[in-house]
């Protein structure tokens, strides 16, 4: 119980200090690009509105610094984001909430596909000792996983939208199409996601690969294996039950920790293909300078990447019976 | 005597090493009947474990047998398919390793590992199955109710006793151990191997025990076997060796431990070191640190030789020369 | 009663699983040399090396040179082609190297620094200022580091090399800091470090000369590390225009040609050679990371021959 509540608190460290982020920030480098950007608020805003800008956006000449950060907080905390730039009149909050789901469809899923696919070949990849697979396949990969995201999106664009043809080359589904349930729209969304999808599983796949690889070899020469061994247990048992189930343990900590670099690649996979998720979205509010858009992008992230991280403490604790007892 | 259930012949195990080679275990023969003790002793890095895991089949590459039978009631293990071994394992021969929290699987209860190992073997009912598990805690002492925790819930005493526990689950007519009470403190470890012994003697399984440990080995075993930089020197009656031990090494280790009674005399320990097993000495690997050493040890290596019924590796019990080089 | 100890090295005689102390530096070329995947990730970066101190000689002229014919394909003149603007995109594809080779190198000594810093006084110092220096760690940790990156770009205009290498260092410091102070914990407590401290060695006397030099194998992993980290998102950033778009690098030359749509105005080799080199200077930094922990774990090695089966 303590163990989780000290999860819990070190969330909400993590969240404030990335609020902090973003309202320091901006004050604390040349120029002070919040107030110039609340300058190009002057002449699209009525005074109101205005003034729950500035409040929203935390810049309000009248009051305090101290009492500005608070006040921040508080909207933040209760999510009144403010008004975006790009998409004006629309507040924050609405286009966050229209990106999000492309990008937990598009990057979550394969995110989740490319760890359990790797780990998988991973295991079997050590599992098989001293054939080809051995030594030809990690440094394949070693290499590959150097690769820059955007860099294999790009040249698959080039390979299967432009050359070939068989793919588009953008954007989460055709122009024009009606957004519903129905087959040739679900179609067309997959269409679209298979690009991007296939993107960030190559390029991420490498490095589950290779660690639960070496995880697997250190495993097998444990004890408990040999053991296993002896027991006359079949080899199939012997590698997904006494194996498997321990190597994937120090996996699974490490892919929390690498979901932030994860979403890195994502934003840069989302932006060559144009695909309307949280990350290209950022991306554009960066381009325009639309500050609050960006900051609360950034806030979504982060809170993404806890809720993921606690999600895998979850099934950690479900698959490694030392850590109940810890907790 | 009854015909041995276990007959190691001449096997050799070698792993690659950057200078050549090395032989862990060289040309081992040994024999175990129905019903025995039989202790193998040595120091670390004479080759002991290694024996033992070549013999259970247990060897992780880049260690390979190299050489040798194992016959075990008539079969070579060595010979035998995946399949073959696979059934036979744990049923005839089980193996209880030296550390039980790193040879119990972290993530499965002690109830699933059981019954992972009668399943293996064609037990399906689970039923049966429970109440065997029950059985075999009941007999090494532990409550049942522990069927259902993890390795990291018990006690080290306990674990043990678990693992000792599980290589009884089917039976078996030889249990293989490996150091089994190392980990454990004296109290514990003398306890312990009077269960072992009572299990052993009321069940009737041979037991081969690999230990570093003289003294335990000596009270609890009928024959042993002193091991020293891969070969056998010394085998034979426990209680025959530990009253006139043949081969100087032998004697050189009775020698090293005080007695609680007799008369205080300066401890006597071996010098030297073991041989470097890529580098071994010509002739006797032990002669650099004989005490008897003689001018033909470091040009040929002795056989072994029977002396009444121990057969001793040394040039002086050449007398009667029979056995195998 | 136990036979006299043996003074032979403790080995496990089957050969399984024995961890060899990193031999240190001095030992360094002998490793390289002996491990393929070493050799090959050495020469590569050397190959870059060369790029980067005289990219004059390979390629002579300016790499911003707009005098050719735009838009040309692979040809004898010019070997990737012409960009858009008339540039040699062989040209600048040599003199990028450049670049992307100081801020891989800079950022990752840079952030292996702070990580050691923060890092060795995490793990050695103990209680409260663990617990701090711990939570800052793990917070940098979990905080993306693109979206950071992307945000602090954003707000500062000027946007040059120096730029991102600062922006680098303060999001990437933290893996390594975490690993760094897992090591040192390990350590603490060995006989050596505790006779140090009874001999009254002053605690910053014990981290530099006892622990830092244990910790030498660690140290080169982190730095190989965050110079892959620092390549990739150096090159996310120009790619995405928040570096300095007039500079000669393989981000940027990737944002003009993502910009002018090279790849569907049939100029493919713009955008494929800068990222090319991205990707090779990465790897080989990758490559002698994953040496490193083959040359210090001789477990992970790969088996050769006799199929090695590992299974009964």
């Amino acid at each position: 119980m303590r163990y989780v509540l000290r999860r819990l608190g070190f969330f909400v460290v993590t969240l404030w200090t990335a609020m902090t982020v973003n309202f320091f920030l901006p004050r604390l480098m040349p120029g002070n690009p919040a107030i110039a950007m609340m300058a190009r608020f002057h002449g699209k805003l009525n005074g109101q509105a205005l003034r729950a800008m500035e409040v929203a956006f935390g810049v309000n000449a009248q009051e305090s610094l101290l009492v500005q950060y608070l006040s921040y907080l508080r909207n933040s905390a209760t999510g009144h984001f403010g008004t975006s730039l790009t998409f004006f009149p629309n507040p924050v909050s609405e286009v966050v909430l229209s990106a999000l789901p492309w990008t937990l469809g598009l990057v979550g899923v394969t995110t989740v596909i490319a760890f359990l696919l790797g780990t998988l070949i991973g295991m079997i990849g050590a599992w098989e000792r001293g054939g080809w697979f051995d030594s030809i396949l990690p440094p394949v990969f070693i290499v590959l996983s150097a690769f820059p995201y955007f860099w294999i999106a790009l040249v698959s664009i080039l390979i299967f939208s432009i050359s070939l043809g068989w793919l588009p080359l953008g954007f989460a589904y055709t122009n024009g199409m009606k957004i519903s349930f129905s087959w040739p729209f679900v179609g067309d969304v997959l269409a679209h996601a298979v690009l991007p999808g296939i993107t960030i599983i190559v390029t991420s796949i490498g490095g589950w690969i290779l660690t639960m690889r070496n995880n697997m070899i250190m495993t097998l020469a444990e004890d408990y294996v040999r053991m296993a061994r002896a027991k006359g247990l079949s080899p199939m048992r012997i590698m997904m039950d006494y194996a498997g189930r321990n190597a994937i343990l120090p996996n699974l900590s490490g892919f929390g920790m690498s979901l932030g670099l994860v979403v890195s690649g994502a934003i840069l996979v989302e932006y060559v293909f144009s695909y309307p998720g949280v990350g290209y979205i950022m991306l554009q509010a960066v381009l325009n300078e639309d500050y609050p858009l960006m900051q609360t992008l950034f806030l979504i992230i982060t809170l993404a990447v806890l809720l993921a991280i606690l999600a895998v403490d979850a099934v950690t604790i479900l698959l490694d019976p030392r850590t109940r007892a810890a907790s | 005597m009854a015909d041995p259930i276990l007959e190691v012949r001449d096997i050799r195990v070698e792993y690659p090493t950057p200078d050549g080679p090395a032989r862990a275990v060289d040309r081992v023969s040994l024999a175990v009947h129905p019903g025995e003790f039989l202790g193998i002793v040595g120091e670390s890095g004479c080759g002991k474990s290694t024996l033992l895991f070549a013999i259970t089949q247990l060897l992780i590459p880049p260690a390979r047998l190299a050489g040798g039978a194992i016959l075990f009631k008539g079969q070579n293990l060595v010979q035998l398919s995946e399949g073959a071994l696979r059934a036979v394992r744990w049923r005839d021969y089980s193996v209880v390793m030296q550390s039980a929290m790193n040879a119990l699987n972290p993530v499965k209860t002690v109830a699933a590992q059981y019954a992972d190992a009668m399943r293996g073997h064609g037990h399906a009912d689970r039923v049966a199955i429970r109440a065997r598990s029950r059985e075999v805690l009941s007999l090494v002492g532990i409550d049942p109710v522990h069927l259902d925790s993890f390795p990291h819930q018990l006690s080290g005493g306990m674990r043990q006793r678990v693992m000792i526990a599980m290589a009884l689950l089917l039976s078996p007519e030889l249990i293989v151990m490996d150091e089994p009470t190392s980990a454990l403190d004296v109290v514990a470890q003398r306890s312990l191997m009077a269960q072992i012994k009572t299990l052993q003697r009321s069940l009737g399984f041979a037991v081969i025990f690999v230990t570093h440990d003289m003294s335990l080995v000596g009270h609890f075993s009928d024959r042993l076997a002193v091991m020293y930089a891969g070969i056998i020197v010394e085998i034979g009656p426990t209680r025959r060796i530990f009253d006139s031990p043949g081969h100087p090494y032998t004697q050189g280790l009775l020698e090293s431990f005080p007695s609680v009674y007799g008369p205080k005399i300066p401890l006597k320990g071996i010098p030297g070191s073991p041989p470097n097993m890529v580098m071994l000495p010509t002739g006797c690997r032990f002669h650099p640190r004989c005490a008897k050493v003689m001018e033909r040890c470091s040009i040929d290596p002795p056989g072994l030789y029977e002396a009444e019924e121990t057969s001793v590796r040394c040039f002086l019990h050449e007398a009667a020369v029979v056995g195998r080089a | 009663m136990n036979v006299a100890p043996s003074s032979a090295p403790e080995m496990r005689a089957d050969g399984a699983r024995f961890r060899l102390r990193f031999p240190g530096l001095g030992n360094l070329g002998r490793a390289i040399l002996s491990n393929r995947k070493a050799m090959a990730g050495a020469i590569m970066l050397a190959i870059f090396i060369i790029m980067a101190l005289v990219p004059g000689l390979i390629a002579p002229g300016t790499p911003g040179a707009e005098l050719y014919p735009p838009g040309q394909g692979a040809s004898f003149d010019h070997l990737l082609g012409t960009t858009s603007y008339g540039q040699d995109i062989f040209t600048q594809f040599i003199w990028g190297a450049r670049a992307s080779l100081v801020i891989a190198v800079v950022a990752g000594l840079l952030s292996t620094i702070l990580s050691a810093l923060i890092g060795v006084a995490a793990g050695y110092l103990p209680g409260m200022p663990d617990g701090i220096l711990s939570l800052i760690t793990d917070v940098f940790l979990v905080i993306p580091a693109f979206p950071l990156v992307v945000v602090i770009a954003a707000y500062s205009k000027s946007g040059g090399n120096l730029t991102i290498i600062a922006v680098l260092v303060v999001t990437g410091w933290a893996y390594g800091a975490r690993q760094l102070r897992a090591q040192v914990l390990s350590l603490r407590n060995r006989d050596f470090l505790v006779a140090a401290r009874l001999r009254g060695e002053r605690t910053l006397r014990i981290i530099v000369s006892e622990i830092l030099p244990n910790m030498t194998s660690l140290l080169v992993a982190n730095f190989l590390g965050a110079s892959v980290y620092a390549i990739l998102t150096a090159a996310g950033l120009q790619f995405i225009g928040l570096g300095n778009v007039n500079t000669d690098s393989w981000g940027t030359m990737l944002y003009w040609a993502q910009n002018n749509e090279a790849l569907q105005a049939g100029l493919p080799l713009w955008a494929i050679a800068p990222g090319f080199g991205i990707a090779l200077l990465g790897g080989a930094f990758a490559l002698l990371n994953y040496a490193f922990d083959e040359i210090s774990n001789p477990a992970l090695r790969p088996v050769r021959g006799r199929g090695g089966r590992s299974d009964p």
